[in-house]
């Protein structure tokens, strides 16, 4: 085990380098990165002032290993917009984010779960059709449509929850519900099929056949099995989770991470994108150890091959 | 060759004819409102020029923000009403199909042709070509595409070429993976081993051969691929990292009601429902498509 989380470490810094390095080439391949960060109407004087300022005349491996430095410090730069330290707001908007994304997975796995095995267990019947029904419908909704038409039923037509912000327990609804809704589809008709393999499997008859309760047949035996296919799945989901949860926050004015890394490519703050998609990185190797581990904890054979 | 056509040709035409034959044939079995909606959606992107009863671009600021004609005040010059620069919603709608659709279609096309030849090579070669393959797949299966496309926005600038690229560069993995897989149990083959022995080379076994073999899946997964492809696309389009304007694409049409949703809902709900539409249409149809040529692959 320690063994395996040394490995991780070793692979998380790999991937944290590159990801720094391919965002730093990016800006550089488009000329100076000055002229990403200075607005249109910048006097040539000003911008010999500011490529000085930031260290843009020197070489690019000096200007690598200036980043790094300064990273390792955690010191990433000055948000161009509002000349705060971008790790500041950074840190300031994660936690927010860390919150809406917990509440929507929690939520879509508690509703998912059961809904993929009771639909695989009565296969065929009403609430196997119009869970399939409901996933189908769910992956073709793209999330942006789902809380602006969200907003206008609930918040502006009904008048029950807020539009926007952050501030009770009632703004999380509407964001986590749309946020949720994909995740909740995806796993549900992933689950399904998955269980229907599980259910016809030999090891299933036989516990079957031993007169096992069909409660601990289902949830105990199969469940575990169908699982599997369902965490790879959530482990690849993440790429689609981000890209919900930069829209979501967008949509719901939501002050997180997402609306972060937006408002910085509206406002062409490169610090802050930056550091944004370095703190995406971070949590992408996270969410993939996890993954790692409870495969482990649900797939015994797993542990034995390490 | 003119005139005087040996029989051995004109049985190959007749089989040929034949597989055209059953190939329609099968259609008839398929779901027929999303097959007319992946049909229409086709037309439409082709010949929406031709169609559209207004601009879909030209400005026309006094008649702007029209409710659509079934609501009371509604207009049936502009059946779904008109959006704050006084832009008809259905001309754009319209329009909007041709983005969607060339987006998902290049980049389908381009990722299709990369992954399956990485697949192929992989799959066929084994060894370490075939582990340094996929690990570059893993990686970029597990990329958030979305971040890539904003940094490349703001770098290089929003473009349809950039929004394919960064569509390529996820799907491809997903082909390879696909053909990969396929490729490592065909290789074993009596007919791959045959050829092998008569002394067949390897890029001639693997296209004549191997290739055809996989086409089926190959073919499946495109057609489930669009669908995802397209909600991208407006995603991106969405968030102003897409196609800039003043070209209509559909995610872009609902950023731009968003803060009017409360007096304007028209501008906003429409190309939604569009995409909704098109979307189902072609998963629906891909799902068919699965059952018919390869129903092993219905974990896709």
């Amino acid at each position: 085990m320690l063994n395996l989380m040394g490995l991780r470490l070793i692979q998380a810094v790999i991937t944290m380098l590159a990801a720094s390095f391919v965002v730093f080439a990016l800006a550089h391949t488009s000329g100076n990165p000055a002229d990403l960060m200075l607005p249109q109407d910048t006097t040539p004087a000003d911008r010999e002032v500011f490529i000085k300022r930031m260290g843009f005349d020197q070489p690019m491996h000096s200007q690598y290993w200036t980043f790094l430095k300064n990273a390792l410090r955690g010191d990433f730069g000055t948000s161009i917009r509002t000349r705060e330290p971008s790790t500041k707001l950074v840190m300031d908007r994660l936690g927010n984010s860390l919150k809406l994304g917990t509440v929507a997975i929690v939520i879509a796995l508690a509703i998912s779960v059961p809904i993929g095995i009771l639909a695989a267990i009565g296969r065929g019947n009403w609430l196997d059709k119009s869970a399939m029904s409901f996933a189908l419908f769910g992956q073709a909704v793209p999330a942006f449509w789902a809380g602006i038409i969200a907003v206008l039923v609930f918040s502006v037509w009904l008048g029950w929850l807020p539009t926007s912000g952050a501030a009770s327990w009632k703004h999380y609804i509407l964001p986590s519900a749309t946020l949720g809704w994909g995740i909740t589809a995806g796993i549900v008709r992933l689950l399904r099929s998955s269980m229907l393999d599980v259910l016809d499997s030999e090891y299933i008859k036989l516990a079957r056949a031993k007169g096992l309760r069909e409660y601990i047949v289902v949830w105990k035996h199969a469940l575990r099995n169908a699982l599997i296919p369902v965490i790879t799945f959530v482990g690849f989901m993440y790429g689609i989770i981000i890209a919900g949860a930069i829209v979501v926050e967008v949509v719901f004015a939501w002050p997180g991470l997402g609306r972060l890394t937006y408002e910085a490519v509206l406002w062409r703050d490169f610090p802050v994108l930056q550091l944004s998609i370095m703190v995406w990185v971070a949590l992408i190797i996270f969410i993939n150890f996890l993954v790692d581990i409870s495969y482990g904890i649900i797939d015994p054979r797993v542990r034995i091959a390490r | 060759m003119n005139g005087a056509v040996s029989p051995a040709a004109i049985g190959r035409r007749l089989v040929r004819l034949q597989r055209v034959y059953r190939a329609l044939e099968t259609l008839k079995s398929a779901p027929k409102i999303p097959t007319a909606i992946v049909g229409l959606s086709i037309f439409l992107a082709i010949f929406a020029d031709l169609i559209v009863p207004h601009s879909p671009v030209d400005i026309n600021p006094r008649e702007g923000e029209l409710p659509p004609a079934f609501v009371s005040d509604g207009n049936w010059n502009y059946v779904l009403g008109t959006d704050r620069k006084g832009r008809d919603i259905l001309s754009r709608i319209l329009t909007g199909t041709r983005i969607s659709l060339a987006v998902a279609g290049a980049a389908i096309v381009l990722a299709g042709v990369l992954g399956t030849t990485l697949g192929l090579i992989a799959g066929y070669k084994g060894g370490w070509v075939d582990a340094l393959i996929m690990r570059v797949v893993d990686g970029m299966l597990a990329f958030p595409s979305i971040l890539l496309a904003l940094v490349l926005a703001i770098t290089v600038g929003p473009g349809f070429w950039v929004v394919v690229i960064v569509l390529v560069l996820i799907v491809w993995a997903r082909y390879a993976r696909l053909v990969r897989g396929e490729t490592l149990v065909l290789r074993d083959r009596d007919f791959v081993l045959l050829a092998r022995v008569s002394g067949a080379s390897g890029p001639y076994i693997v296209i004549r051969h191997i290739l055809p073999m996989v086409m089926n899946s190959v073919v499946v997964l495109s057609t489930l691929q669009v669908g995802w492809a397209i909600l991208v696309e407006a995603s991106l389009g969405f968030l102003g990292v897409g196609i800039p304007p003043p070209t209509p694409t559909w995610g872009s049409m609902v950023a731009e009601g968003r803060d009017f949703v409360e007096s304007a809902w028209w501008i906003s709900v429409f190309p939604g429902i569009a995409i909704i539409l098109v979307v189902l249409a072609f998963n629906l149809f891909g799902d068919w498509l699965r059952d018919v040529l390869d129903p092993k692959l219905r974990q896709l």
